[in-house]
């Protein structure tokens, strides 16, 4: 399993709003993992998701220092519920003719996808979670890997209520202890798990 | 200065004719700023001028109510501000600085601020909007630089945003649990021209939305604790005072009988002289106080962060509580060190005020005859020496002439818990000092902010000398404005609190502790126009008092006190709380 506490951060889009996320969660001791940011469907707002490696009473201790920030918006410990969490790598293989046919069987295994070839080496692309890439790179491994590079996890709750549920949670610090991680969630619907994760 | 600029016949029109309601008018960034400072009730700024803020300090002298003090430092105008807005409730203190150096001046300032929540905005100066980043002259990043020790930060950028983002900053330092704000001003920007325009609505925020109500189920838990409790304590903090909530505790505890202590922040919540008031709780606090924590069934905080100072080593704090119990406004502060059994989120006097009708009369009697043997058997003393004036000696004569009329600025170290310790307060607001942070060279500067927001009152500003030559600078701004704060500098002639540690906890070994070499306070309070006394007889505390009390204006009275005078009691570092050490 992974050791790391996922934390889902929606946060106003504005200049440092990185900074202050990045600041608290090293001020309060914690080590990340990994951190990635971008865009939501709402042009105001972003997302960070956050990998950072506590354990449940000092993330939920993070949690609140983060929730106090000005800029953030909702945020949600996400370790426990449904969720899919899914990262990109780029990986640039040392690829002559001769291996490329067993690289390219790996590839089509996890539904991979080659985006870039020269003369002796290729990119390739995989998405999912972080213990399939990481599987992917240890089977690389052996062809010899040239260089790489992985975004971080992204992660949405899965279900039909996880979004009213990321709204309606805002910051209410009423919350009862753990109900900001619990709630309910995604619990009710069922939802079919489509990742194909190897 | 008010006044002294002169007029370019350009001025626009005075602001303040102008009525809320009128169409928008087009004026600089630095008279939008000015102006929106007004609006925000604004009537002291604490501030020093440099080349990014001249803009503001351009337009200043045509806004006579915005009364502008010249600090000597910027430290002791983020100070001033803090003691301006600690000592008033509701009030938010405001500070001026310029880029670079000046900004990072206040930081300390901000710091203090931030870790005792008080409201504060600082508007410093900032390089131009196009030479940010290029480390131009006197440019610092001030938004990185104090982001750990404010609330919330701006950095402005376009006149548009100078009004709406000052409404926000007042309403983010001053709700919930206040505290510090921001805000970076570029100096193009105090320049540019555009249209004021002051929002009437109130600020609503989606990422910072009002402090929740208090859950009534768990209020009413807490009422069904109180009832079967035996031996009930309750901690009060600041939090009780931030939200003036003094009234609610008062009945809460004679409601039920429940004895109140107190965090050296929250001291004043609770009146000392109350049949059910315990003392100061903690590493310091009194030892009845630390025997009742320590033998309740149950423990209600109230507006208190139960820091490392409180609870001594943390495993001994309250070790037979089956009920803790916090009341906060801050969640993050709920089970940050001790992790109670049921916990409300909330303002206090909100919290409190929904408790008490739910809280049945109770009379307790075990209990409390128990605490009132505690209270004999470790009464807070001290140890008179032949030939040596005590500091207790001098707080007992300033309290018996000012009783619960004068306000008490302390410094930090031995001065701040004598202070705390050896003054009845009977009521909320006349203990101040910087509990958190711990800033020495607070109270001297703090002291003038507290006078400007109460001008009726006494207000003593206690230090050591090691303290007030941290800020001493500041006596040109206390003669200059005559501004009416008796110094009572308790002078042992070393690091009082480090010495005593020294002596108790690092193997007796005094090591750069030794202010035998300072200078004639006498002599240099005369040197800035300051009436100024010294004596080390205690036949002479009185006189000397009276004479200063009479006294129009500020006065600086230095007190040649017992060297080897400690603070009692102590627990030892590392120890628990029934450890403590009495005096002997």
């Amino acid at each position: 399993m992974n050791p790391s506490r996922l934390v889902s951060v929606m946060v106003e889009n504005k200049p440092g709003v990185l900074n202050r996320v990045a600041s608290m969660i090293r001020r309060r001791g914690f080590n990340i993992d990994s951190l990635s940011v971008g865009p939501t469907e709402d042009a105001t707002v972003s997302r960070m998701t956050i990998a950072v490696h506590v354990g449940r009473q000092a993330a939920e201790q993070a949690t609140k220092q983060l929730a106090k920030l000005i800029d953030v918006i909702t945020i949600d410990d996400i370790t426990e519920l449904r969720s899919v969490s899914h990262e990109l790598m780029l990986i640039r293989m040392h690829a002559p003719p001769e291996q490329r046919a067993e690289i390219l069987d790996v590839v089509t295994v996890f539904l991979g996808r080659i985006v870039d070839i020269a003369a002796s080496s290729m990119i390739i692309e995989i998405t999912g979670t972080t213990q399939k890439i990481d599987n992917f790179v240890e089977l690389m491994r052996p062809y010899g890997i040239e260089e790489l590079a992985r975004s971080g996890a992204v992660a949405l709750v899965r279900g039909d209520q996880a979004g009213a549920r990321l709204g309606g949670l805002g910051l209410d610090g009423a919350a009862p202890e753990g109900s900001r991680t619990g709630a309910g969630a995604a619990g009710a619907s069922v939802t079919a798990d489509t990742t194909g994760d190897i | 200065m008010i006044g002294a600029h002169p007029q370019p016949d350009s001025a626009p029109a005075p602001p303040l004719e102008t009525p809320a309601t009128a169409p928008p008018r087009r004026m600089t960034g630095a008279q939008i700023c000015l102006e929106s400072l007004l609006r925000e009730g604004v009537d002291t700024i604490f501030g020093y001028p440099g080349g990014a803020n001249l803009y503001l300090y351009r337009w200043l002298p045509d806004y006579p109510n915005l009364h502008h003090i010249l600090v000597r430092h910027e430290q002791g105008a983020a100070h001033a501000a803090d003691g301006y807005a600690r000592s008033r409730r509701g009030a938010v203190g405001v500070c001026f600085a310029t880029s670079g150096p000046g900004a990072l001046n206040l930081v300390t300032g901000l710091g203090t601020a931030f870790m005792d929540s008080v409201p504060v905005i600082a508007i410093t100066g900032q390089v131009p909007v196009s030479a940010i980043g290029t480390d131009s002259f006197q440019e610092s990043d001030v938004i990185g630089s104090t982001m750990s020790v404010v609330k919330h930060s701006y950095l402005l950028t376009r006149v548009e945003d100078i009004a709406p983002t000052i409404k926000e900053a007042f309403h983010v330092a001053r709700s919930g649990r206040p505290g510090p704000v921001v805000i970076d001003f570029p100096k193009d920007l105090q320049a540019a021209v555009g249209e004021f325009n002051y929002p009437e609505e109130p600020v609503r925020m989606r990422s910072f939305p009002p402090p929740p109500q208090p859950d009534p189920n768990q209020l009413r838990e807490i009422a069904r604790i109180i009832k079967e409790a035996k031996r009930p304590v309750i901690l009060s903090g600041r939090g009780v005072l931030i939200s003036g909530a003094e009234q609610e505790l008062l009945e809460l505890s004679h409601r039920a009988h429940i004895p109140v202590g107190w965090t050296l922040l929250g001291t004043g919540a609770f009146p000392l002289q109350d049949p059910m008031a315990l003392q100061m709780v903690g590493f310091m606090g009194a030892g009845y106080t630390n025997k009742a924590v320590c033998d309740a069934d149950v423990v209600i905080m109230i507006g208190m962060r139960c820091d490392d100072r409180v609870t001594t080593r943390l495993d001994s704090f309250a070790p037979r509580v089956e009920h803790l119990i916090h009341i906060d406004i801050d969640p993050a502060e709920i089970g940050k060190s001790v992790v109670p059994h049921l916990s409300v989120v909330a303002d206090a006097k909100t919290a409190l005020s929904r408790l008490l009708p739910m809280v049945e009369p109770k009379r307790e009697h075990e209990w409390l005859t128990q605490i009132d043997q505690w209270k004999e058997e470790h009464p807070i003393h001290y140890v008179r020496r032949e030939g040596f004036l005590q500091p207790q000696e001098v707080l007992e004569a300033m309290y018996s002439r000012c009783k619960d009329e004068a306000i008490v600025v302390a410094d930090v170290g031995q001065n701040q818990i004598w202070a705390a310790l050896w003054f009845n307060y009977a009521k909320p607001g006349l203990f101040l000092n910087s509990g958190g942070l711990g800033t020495m060279g607070y109270a001297f500067p703090a002291s003038m902010g507290v006078k400007f927001s109460n001008p009726d009152r006494t207000v003593f500003c206690v230090t050591g000398e090691g303290g007030f030559m941290m800020n001493m600078q500041e006596m040109a701004t206390m003669v200059e404005n005559n501004i009416d704060v008796k110094v009572i500098i308790l002078n042992n002639a070393s690091l009082g609190m480090v010495r005593q540690f020294q002596d108790d906890f690092y193997d007796g070994v005094r090591s750069a502790v030794d202010l035998t070499f300072t200078p004639d306070f006498v002599k240099l309070g005369e040197a800035f126009g300051m009436k100024a006394m010294t004596t080390r007889r205690l036949e002479d505390v009185g006189p000397m008092l009276d004479e200063a009390l009479a006294h129009k204006g500020p006065v600086l009275l230095n007190f040649d006190i017992d060297p080897d005078a400690n603070v009692y009691p102590i627990v030892p570092l590392g120890k628990g709380m029934l450890d403590f050490v009495e005096a002997s």
